[in-house]
């Protein structure tokens, strides 16, 4: 019980894009086409989950008995840029087509807040090891959720006659605004 | 480019947030009122500023293929450099903008000045260039902030003007992201006409 | 100086090197604002100690201790004392239940079981809505807070109205209310528990 209310949380009603504000950046950039928003939230999946259970990993078994808990930023970033290089070459080396379909987001996802935010975030919430796996992949997934949504609309809105000052960013921003607005009604849910 | 065009490029022409749209985690996240805008932007010029100079004048030791890595551990360091400092003097601020002290190591705006401009240049344009783009980046946050204080709130730093409740959508999560809409489209706009 | 060539023992060289550097420079950051961020969160505390509790005299965070609450946790409790006298108690308590999850008060309560003032200390709460349970009001324009001052949680049923209590909810943030009621409740449970009002 308390895993689906943790999973619903973070899909709908903390919503890690719409309600947190992480992971903007590819939010905006890559929800021009459904596909590679898609492929996209695949990749940032496949990403969350692995640098959750690792950066958890580290944080309670290396940074927390040699007293250097502040060194986390530091140490968390250069584990999830490591890991994300890791995860290119290894899917190169054993899956072609998989490479082909979330290789070239792979090096977007460094820079992506969503990722570290959560990783740290599982640490302050004080999960465990599990809460805090679930609570990446439902994260991920709500993120994954919003790009589609977002995607969706603006394949809509190309054809559609939108004032010269508010083509591309604002008018995504504005309908992303909406989006937002939309999910808040998910808020009385847990 | 003389200094002083070098310093106000950032502010509006080539205004991290408004024009680049670098960054916009943080500006949605941490503007639900001017002073918090201001604070955070403020924790972001030093990042910037320090991570420019730093990489500026080491430029020559560090062989390119592992730049990023390097550039990443120095942004890193001041990040966390604000971080304990914020805790120890300012600790309501920090309270407030909290997970996003942090994550200024992520915002593509200070890796993207460090790989286009302070890894070119010399340390003290790299220091300008920096404190450009993080006034610039300031500015763009304390207005976001005031506008969605001011039309959310009913107040501008703190100082109420309308009793009771305003919109209070332009505090909240959407208001965010509708507001930094159309303040692209107006710069977008100046910026054409200019 | 010329550009390093990226040989292996050249990116070794300097990545070591700017590590060192890195940690060097943070470990003493450190060690410089260790005490400044012990002090100010020590005085946070003791900020929300005197706004919950009367007047005292004593250090209630040397003679803070910890009672459990009867649901395999404990809260910590800060007693206040005008001399050897005990004026009020300052009971540290939280709900997981609020509208975003976690949020932590600072529950003052009189000997007698009063409450004397309640005050937030972390919160993720939505602003205009669930924030209005954080300020003080006048007498003239009372707030949220201020139908809890002064009641004793054994006669004033401290649930919101919709669920038959006493409470007034925050318009428009019946969840923030329902939390708020119970961490007040839980801080009122353990010291009844702890044999101390």
């Amino acid at each position: 019980m308390e895993y689906i209310l943790l999973i619903i949380s973070a899909i709908f009603v903390n919503n890690v894009v719409l309600a947190q504000f992480l992971g903007v950046c590819p939010f905006l950039g890559v929800s021009n086409k459904v596909n590679t928003a898609i492929g996209m939230s695949g990749a940032v999946t496949f990403v969350m989950v692995l640098a959750t259970m690792v950066t958890y990993l580290i944080h309670v078994y290396v940074l927390i008995p040699m007293g250097i808990a502040f060194m986390q930023t530091i140490t968390f970033i250069l584990v999830i840029a490591a890991l994300v290089q890791m995860v290119e070459i290894i899917l190169k080396k054993i899956s072609q087509p998989l490479y082909q379909s979330l290789g070239i987001f792979l090096p977007l996802i460094t820079t992506n807040c969503a990722v570290l935010g959560v990783a740290i975030l599982v640490i302050k919430k004080n999960y465990n090891l599990a809460e805090g796996i679930v609570y990446g992949a439902a994260t991920a997934i709500g993120f994954g959720l919003a790009l589609v949504i977002l995607a969706g609309i603006r394949e809509q809105l190309d054809l559609a006659n939108v004032p010269s000052g508010m083509k591309g960013v604002p008018i995504s921003l504005v309908t992303a605004g909406i989006l937002a607005l939309a999910f808040m009604g998910f808020a009385g849910l847990v | 480019m003389n200094q002083m065009q070098n310093f106000t490029k950032g502010f509006l022409k080539e205004n991290p947030i408004l024009v680049l749209v670098l960054g916009t985690c943080p500006t949605l996240a941490t503007t639900s009122s001017a002073v918090n805008g201001l604070g955070m932007g403020m924790a972001t010029t030093f990042v910037l500023i320090g991570s420019n100079v730093v990489i500026a004048l080491m430029k020559n030791i560090i062989p390119d293929k592992v730049r990023i890595p390097a550039f990443i551990v120095v942004i890193a360091t001041f990040v966390t450099i604000v971080d304990l400092v914020m805790q120890a003097y300012v600790p309501a601020l920090y309270v407030t903008l909290g997970i996003f002290i942090p994550l200024i190591v992520v915002n593509c705006i200070v890796l993207g000045r460090a790989e286009a401009y302070a890894s070119k240049n010399t340390v003290w344009s790299s220091f300008v260039d920096g404190a450009g783009m993080g006034i610039g980046f300031t500015l763009a946050l304390g207005v976001l902030g005031a506008v969605r204080e001011i039309l959310g709130g009913g107040s501008i730093f703190g100082f109420k003007f309308i009793e009771g409740d305003a919109i209070l959508v332009f505090i909240l999560a959407p208001g965010a992201f509708i507001a930094l809409g159309y303040m692209i489209a107006v710069v977008n706009r100046i910026n054409k006409k200019a | 100086m010329a550009k390093m060539q990226s040989s292996l023992r050249n990116m070794v060289l300097s990545l070591t090197l700017i590590s060192v550097g890195a940690s060097a420079s943070l470990g003493f950051v450190y060690e410089l604002t260790k005490s400044p961020i012990e002090i100010s969160m020590l005085n946070r505390k003791l900020e929300a100690i005197k706004q919950v509790v009367p007047a005292f005299t004593n250090d209630p965070n040397e003679e803070m201790f910890r009672l459990p609450t009867g649901e395999g946790d404990s809260l910590d409790v800060y007693p206040a004392k005008n001399g050897e006298e005990i004026v009020g108690y300052a009971v540290r308590s939280y709900t997981n239940n609020g509208f975003s999850g976690f949020i932590s008060f600072a529950v003052g309560f009189t000997p007698d079981g009063n409450i004397y003032n309640i005050t937030i200390l972390e919160h993720k709460e939505t602003p205009g809505l669930g924030t209005k349970m954080v300020p003080d009001g006048t007498p003239e324009k009372p707030e949220f807070k201020d139908q809890f001052k002064g009641k004793n949680p054994a006669a004033f049923t401290l649930k919101v109205k919709k669920d038959g209590g006493q409470v007034d909810a925050i318009t428009a943030a019946t969840i923030s209310s329902r939390a708020y009621c119970e961490g007040v409740q839980r801080a009122y449970n353990t010291l009844e528990k702890g044999g101390l009002i």
